[in-house]
């Protein structure tokens, strides 16, 4: 057993009886051009136990989950399931021997039946024919088993984010799981969701199966697993039980330092002049229905103005109209005085509007293309980036160099292509890129979501240093701490419009909550 | 019980592979040609000699290889450049009848200029008629989002349609007129002396002005494609659409100027077919060799790199050559398509099979090794 072992606990069934081990990494390394992603990583979960993966973007999480589910070979070190040397060759391997993941993005066909999704990809079918009734039963038993309710016969496409990821749970049930690696599972959920899925993850243990659950959210961790394996920068740090202990602890050992949890220290703003100035806009949303309704809105340079709302009340579409991605029907929008034109989103970057959309990978950035490259998105129009007429990679690489450095982002080097980077990387590419053109006003919308505890603290500095520096803020966020922590003033939005505007100082949140919810 | 191999999907491709798995292809492509050679009662080593010789070494071999080569050129361009930014212009051999079309005309009309002005204007002629024809896919899909695909490969049918209503049912003035067995058997107008494009003789081998134009261009396209704001707007478009809107590129505009420049660079493959080779409107022939078609197998096998292109276009072209040489009472067309096809097929098939492993089904659980000690505590 590997050193870094010595520390954890025995996993033993409250009972006292030794529980046998369900997995086991011993010192697995694997090495990336550049980066060793694991290094020596060891780790090992009992049959029965809930075991959470904990650390920050980049620290490694993924890559063990990827060695594990048979995606990568690593370099160096064993693997043991059910107490048995394994060597996966593919995920299918892994599967054979039990090892299922759910990842983020869910893997479903939208147009078939939640059944045919689960039979879909079995490895031996043992009939040519598949008995839709039988698949149905087995998912229905299955569903009623852990609490996941959801119909065999419904068509993907009929169903919510939450309950396709039953879905894709229920197949990794029905092929026979005995380890079940979800990989940030809460993400897409409301709350409630989120409940009933700890509910489900407990009863899986229950019914002796492995959960590894990949998260960097501490209040998640502590409420739905047994033990926690701690990872920092490709290292397993150590594995702690979860039984009496304390969310700042976990986030210590995380961050490999101290960490105070309380909120992003923000000096209260002198707000200037007003910068942004939304007056009576109305604009339709992707279905052709209005989505934004009379919204009149200002904000003052180096001011933050946070958007408050239930996801799909019109958040999305206001950061779209301000920065020229969609157009508006009715009213007007100017930036320092001048008229935004309606659809245009060069003008608006031209007017200076700097955007950190919600949707990183598929709107942000050009995850093919390299850091420099992404980086250069917005000013490879201009003289900076071009010698002649031809695009100068010297002077890109080495504005990439400079960017890198100054926030920080963690890659082997400037040529590397965006997607490989860790989503936290990915968000400081994003800001670097959008603050370097020193904007007048900066529309964030879920700034943080996804991000671990480090990266998410480093962005909401880096937003309130934005802000103190004299640029116009809008922060869209449904994490109504995170709304409260950095805004100045609160806009509440219900169904495309803005009931309601408060200084954060004096809203609480009960009254916020209410306006959300359309009750007042 | 599943099969004892399994396919899976490369993480990475070794730089080896580059270079091996199209020779493999081809040596693979050799046997199983020569299956069926043997089978109809053929020598394969003689007929891939002869095949060498017609396509190489014979006289007036390689010149021959290049009439081939040079239109394949140009729609392999034309591919491989839209393909580029995921624009998918099918189009390219409707938009090179259109250039010859528009080539044969300005050669006609402008039959007394000085030659290099003669020249410069067929080039223009041919490429503003494919750029003009690729515009309406184009403008449909930027506009109305209508898909490129079908509209750009329909039209192909429509400038056939086109080309043969010009020369055989109407009296237009692409039509030779002049003689009586014109009347009945019709042709296009044969175009004047100085409208034959100079080619450069190396000994008995002629290399076309066409080919030399088109490899210019090749290069040209691959610098535009890898250092200029224009290429960068092409990459990142093509990589993510929405990225480029975000990041304030004219969507709308870049696919109807991408697609324009594509179309363009097929109807110069219109204006070589008239300057360089046929000298007349010949609505028949351009049909029946299918260059733009032929463009995109071309594209694909240079995997969009107009560099590539360049070589991938004398190798088709050498095929093509080949083929009609081994042509005879003994040799049947069928057989001479049957291996170009299986030729093809192995080498595409290899670009694709090299993006995926095989391996031996191994049981996932090595039985042999024992428990590392600890582990099952």
């Amino acid at each position: 057993m590997g050193a870094a072992l010595a520390s954890g606990v025995p996993p033993s069934a409250p009972g006292g009886a030794p529980r046998a081990l369900a997995v086991s990494a011993v010192e697995m390394t694997k090495r990336f051009p550049g980066v060793v992603a694991n290094d020596r990583v060891s780790f090992e979960a009992a049959e029965g136990e809930v075991h959470a993966l904990l650390g920050e973007n980049g620290a490694g999480k993924t890559t063990l989950c990827n060695l594990l589910m048979g995606l990568y070979r690593p370099d160096h070190g064993k693997l043991f399931v059910g107490g048995k040397p394994v060597r996966f060759h593919s995920p299918r391997d892994a599967q054979d021997a039990g090892v299922f993941m759910v990842h983020q993005h869910l893997r479903l066909v939208e147009s078939m039946t939640v059944a045919e999704n689960v039979v879909l990809g079995r490895s031996t079918p043992r009939q040519l024919r598949f008995s839709r009734r039988a698949v149905e039963r087995t998912v229905a038993e299955a569903a009623d088993r852990f609490g996941m309710s959801v119909d065999p016969r419904a068509r993907i496409w009929q169903l919510s984010l939450g309950e396709r990821q039953r879905v894709e749970i229920l197949k990794a049930l029905c092929s026979g799981a005995r380890i079940l690696i979800l990989d940030e599972p809460t993400t897409v959920l409301t709350p409630q969701e989120t409940d009933q899925l700890f509910a489900s993850v407990r009863d899986m243990a229950k019914a002796g199966r492995t959960v590894i659950f990949i998260s960097h959210k501490l209040p998640e961790v502590l409420a739905v697993a047994d033990c926690v394996t701690i990872m920092r920068l490709g290292h397993s740090v150590t594995t702690v039980p979860t039984a009496g202990t304390k969310a700042d602890h976990l986030a210590a050992l995380m961050v490999g330092r101290e960490v105070s949890l309380d909120a992003t220290t923000k000096a209260a703003a002198e707000p200037g002049a007003a910068v942004l100035q939304l007056t009576g806009v109305y604009a339709h949303g992707d279905l052709g229905a209005e989505a934004l309704r009379d919204v009149t809105l200002e904000v003052r340079a180096g001011e933050i103005l946070g958007i408050a709302g239930v996801s799909g009340n019109g958040q999305r579409e206001l950061a779209e109209v301000i920065t020229g991605l969609r157009p508006t029907t009715r009213g007007a929008i100017n930036i320092a005085g001048a008229r935004l034109p309606a659809g245009d989103p060069r003008a608006a970057i031209d007017l200076g509007v700097a955007y950190v959309p919600e949707d990183r990978m598929g709107t942000g950035i050009s995850p093919n293309l390299s850091i420099a490259e992404n980086l250069m998105l917005k000013s490879y129009r201009g003289k900076t980036m071009t010698s002649g007429p031809v695009l100068s990679s010297r002077k890109a690489i080495a504005n990439a160099k400079v960017m890198i450095e100054r926030f920080d982002v963690r890659a082997p080097g400037p040529r590397t292509l965006v997607r490989q980077l860790s989503g936290g990387n990915i968000q400081k590419v994003l800001l670097a890129r959008e603050l370097s053109s020193q904007p007048s006003v900066l529309v964030a919308a879920s700034p943080t979501r996804g991000l671990d505890v480090g990266a998410t603290q480093y962005v909401r500095q880096v937003l309130a240093g934005t802000a103190a520096s004299g640029v116009a803020v809008v922060m869209i966020s449904e994490d109504l701490d995170e709304i409260f922590e950095l805004s100045d003033r609160i806009a509440v939005f219900y169904n495309g419009r803005v009931v309601g505007i408060l200084r954060s100082s004096e809203a609480d949140r009960q009254q916020v909550g209410l306006m959300m919810a359309g009750a007042v | 019980m599943t099969l004892p191999v399994r396919v899976e999907r490369r993480l990475d491709a070794p730089k080896w592979l580059k270079v091996v798995v199209p020779v493999a292809s081809l040596v693979l492509a050799a046997i199983i040609a020569g299956i069926l050679l043997l089978a109809t009662g053929h020598n394969p080593l003689s007929t891939y000699h002869q095949m060498y010789s017609a396509a190489i070494t014979a006289d007036g071999a390689l010149s021959a290889t290049l009439v081939y080569a040079t239109p394949l050129l140009f729609t392999g361009l034309c591919a491989a450049f839209a393909f580029r930014m995921r624009t998918w212009n099918i189009g390219g051999e409707g938009q090179l009848y259109m250039g010859a079309v528009g080539a044969s005309a300005t050669g006609l009309v402008l039959g007394d200029w000085p030659r290099p002005l003669l020249i410069i204007a067929m080039v223009l002629g041919g490429a503003s008629a494919g750029m003009l024809w690729a515009a309406i896919p184009a403008l449909l899909r930027a506009y109305l989002r209508t898909n490129e695909i079908l509209t750009s490969l329909m039209l192909n049918y429509v400038a056939g349609f086109f080309m043969y209503y010009l020369i055989y049912d109407s009296d237009s003035y692409w039509r030779d007129l002049s003689t009586p067995s014109a009347l009945v058997f019709p042709t296009g107008k044969t175009l004047g002396p100085h409208a034959n494009w100079p080619g450069v003789a190396i000994g008995s081998f002629t290399l076309p002005m066409g080919f030399i134009l088109g490899t210019g261009l090749a290069v040209g396209l691959l610098l535009l494609i890898r250092s200029t704001r224009y290429g960068f707007e092409m990459r990142l478009m093509g990589d993510s659409p929405q990225a480029a809107r975000y990041s304030g590129i004219r969507t709308k505009r870049k696919i109807l100027s991408v697609m324009a420049i594509s179309g363009a660079i097929a109807g110069v493959a219109g204006s070589s077919q008239i300057g360089d080779f046929g000298h007349v409107l010949d609505p028949r022939g351009l049909q029946q060799a299918q260059y733009g078609y032929t463009g995109i197998v071309v594209a694909a096998l240079a995997l969009y790199n107009p560099l590539a292109v360049v070589l991938v276009s004398l190798f088709i072209g050498g095929l093509t050559n080949a083929g009609f040489a081994l042509e005879g009472p003994s040799f049947p067309t069928g057989l001479v398509g049957t291996m170009e096809g299986i030729i093809l097929f192995t080498v595409l098939g290899g670009e694709i099979l090299a993006r995926y492993r095989v391996s031996w089904r191994r049981d996932p659980v090595v039985a042999a090794a024992a428990p590392a000690t600890g582990v099952a505590s």
